[in-house]
């Protein structure tokens, strides 16, 4: 995802001249001809994420379409007041594109990850969240962030699903059940783990690449009774969300997500999944359990 | 009403007018001839031109008290006078931190201290990209607005990339733990000036002052915030 995201946002800078781009030292290297290029529109501040953040919203005041980089701890949690005021209060907008997400830097530990960079945007206004589940479905996500000034945070992720699918903000449909089936969302990069969880149980699957804002009413449409969420982040996030969707609804809801007890674990992915009961495994137990 | 003054005589009725304050002298408001000199002979920026997009701009970093700003907006007519009988009131367009969605002419919403310096940053770099080379770029702080790590972040990237801007310091030494040895020697690689932060002809020169390829500190030096 990660190269696509190097590629796409070059080309942007060669072909529209609002494209502007901010690091902080992360993937500075792979930018380097749009750099070479495109001075005047491209820059590496340092490792200063206040301060990437800090000139993407001065970038964004004179019109320019700022996107800024680096991994998810620090492009969210750690600028999280320059993201609400130098942005959100100025009321202008930039793309953040992280890297990093939950765990994917399994082995650096939990400086380098952030499972609540979602939870933190969610207490903000207007930020549309992408979290792409394969590296075609970037590009569009990309693109079609340039062509506004809406605050845009796209989560990119070593996670990656088998298929991509259409960058539509609406809820799609992989797999349907009987017409009362229990539904399952997953978002993101968690469709894999639930298709396999749920290979052989009688669910709807539905899939987001874009939680917020969240299709609603492609939700209302979807649940008849029971709703599993699966999200790549803090376990509950969306719950709010979807609470709300299906308020006049009776319904039971679970959750599924990371959990907020941080594991002092190095390894790989896998074994944080697996630690946070989300790899196909520990999906079906939970799944089945609340189904039974 | 809208005022368009050319002379600085019409603020201390304008901050009476915002604080009903009676007793203190203008001179109590720490920025008000830095801001004066700015508006009145400085910036290329008027009520006609607060959206063009080649005009100097103005970030109030500092917006802690910022009656001196409504009231020399309101001299150079970019708010009605009748704005300053109300502030902070349910409402009034001026709160206690301005807010440049409220208030035409106001370039940046602060309050939080240590934002403005790395808005300011963007801003230059911004105006730069789209060929505004002779659009300027200033912000002001305080010295106790220093204390935040965020402005030592800007202040930094912006000598390493000779980025001009023009920050402005007003140093009325409210900084709890004080800078020994100065403030100029925490902005590495700018142009300094230091002023008298009462004299405006002092204060117009240092700010016309401009190199093409550094960043500019001016501090304003003023009386002491709790004398």
């Amino acid at each position: 995802m990660r190269d696509t995201f190097v590629a796409t946002t070059t080309a942007l800078l060669d072909e529209d001249p609002r494209t502007a781009l901010v690091l902080a030292d992360i993937s500075t290297a792979v930018f380097e001809p749009a750099r070479h290029r495109h001075p005047d529109r491209v820059f590496n501040v340092g490792i200063r994420e206040q301060l990437m953040a800090g000139v993407a919203g001065g970038l964004a005041l004179t019109g320019l379409r700022p996107y800024l980089h680096s991994y998810a701890p620090f492009a969210i949690d750690r600028a999280y007041e320059q993201l609400k005021l130098d942005l959100g209060h100025q009321d202008v907008g930039a793309v953040v594109v992280s890297i990093g997400a939950s765990y994917d830097a399994s082995a650096e530990g939990y400086t380098h990850q952030s499972p609540g960079d979602v939870a933190l945007l969610d207490t903000l206004e207007d930020w549309t969240v992408h979290v792409p589940g394969h590296p075609d479905e970037v590009p569009a996500l990309l693109r079609a962030a340039a062509g506004n000034d809406d605050r845009v945070y796209l989560r990119l992720s070593t996670q990656e699903n088998s298929r991509a699918f259409a960058p539509t903000p609406k809820l799609q449909v992989v797999r349907r059940g009987w017409a009362g089936a229990p539904v399952v969302l997953a978002i993101g990069p968690m469709l894999d783990p639930v298709l396999a969880a749920v290979a052989d149980l009688d669910v709807t699957v539905a899939y987001t690449l874009t939680p917020r804002p969240l299709d609603t009413s492609g939700l209302r449409d979807l649940v008849n009774r029971e709703v599993v969420v699966v999200e790549p982040y803090l376990s509950g996030t969306s719950s709010r969300l979807v609470a709300a969707a299906l308020s006049d609804t009776p319904h039971r809801e679970l959750h599924l997500g990371v959990g907020r007890t941080e594991v002092r674990r190095y390894g790989t992915p896998a074994d944080h999944a697996r630690a946070h009961g989300l790899d196909a495994a520990g999906l079906r137990a939970s799944i089945t359990a609340f189904l039974r | 009403m809208t005022l368009t003054a050319t002379n600085a005589d019409v603020l201390p009725a304008l901050l009476r007018r915002l604080t009903g304050d009676e007793k203190h002298a203008p001179s109590a408001h720490s920025t008000l001839d830095v801001l004066w000199v700015l508006y009145d002979r400085i910036l290329r920026i008027s009520p006609e031109t607060a959206d063009a997009p080649d005009r100097d701009r103005f970030l109030l970093s500092k917006g802690h008290g910022p009656a001196a700003y409504y009231a020399v907006l309101a001299a150079k007519g970019f708010i009605p006078v009748e704005w300053l009988d109300d502030l902070g009131g349910w409402s009034s367009r001026l709160g206690h931190h301005p807010d440049r969605v409220l208030i035409g002419g106001v370039e940046a919403g602060t309050g939080s201290l240590g934002h403005g310096l790395g808005l300011a940053v963007g801003t230059a770099l911004g105006l730069r990209a789209q060929g505004f080379l002779d659009s300027r770029t200033f912000v002001l702080l305080g010295d106790a607005e220093l204390d935040e790590g965020s402005n030592h972040e800007a202040i930094a990237y912006a000598a390493a990339i000779r980025l001009p801007l023009t920050a402005i310091v007003i140093d009325n030494q409210s900084s709890t733990h004080g800078w020994p040895g100065g403030i100029a020697a925490r902005f590495i690689g700018w142009d300094t000036s230091i002023v008298d932060g009462r004299d405006r002809d002092a204060i117009e020169r240092a700010l016309g002052d401009r190199d093409h390829d550094r960043p500019h500190l001016v501090i304003a030096t003023v009386g002491r915030k709790d004398s």
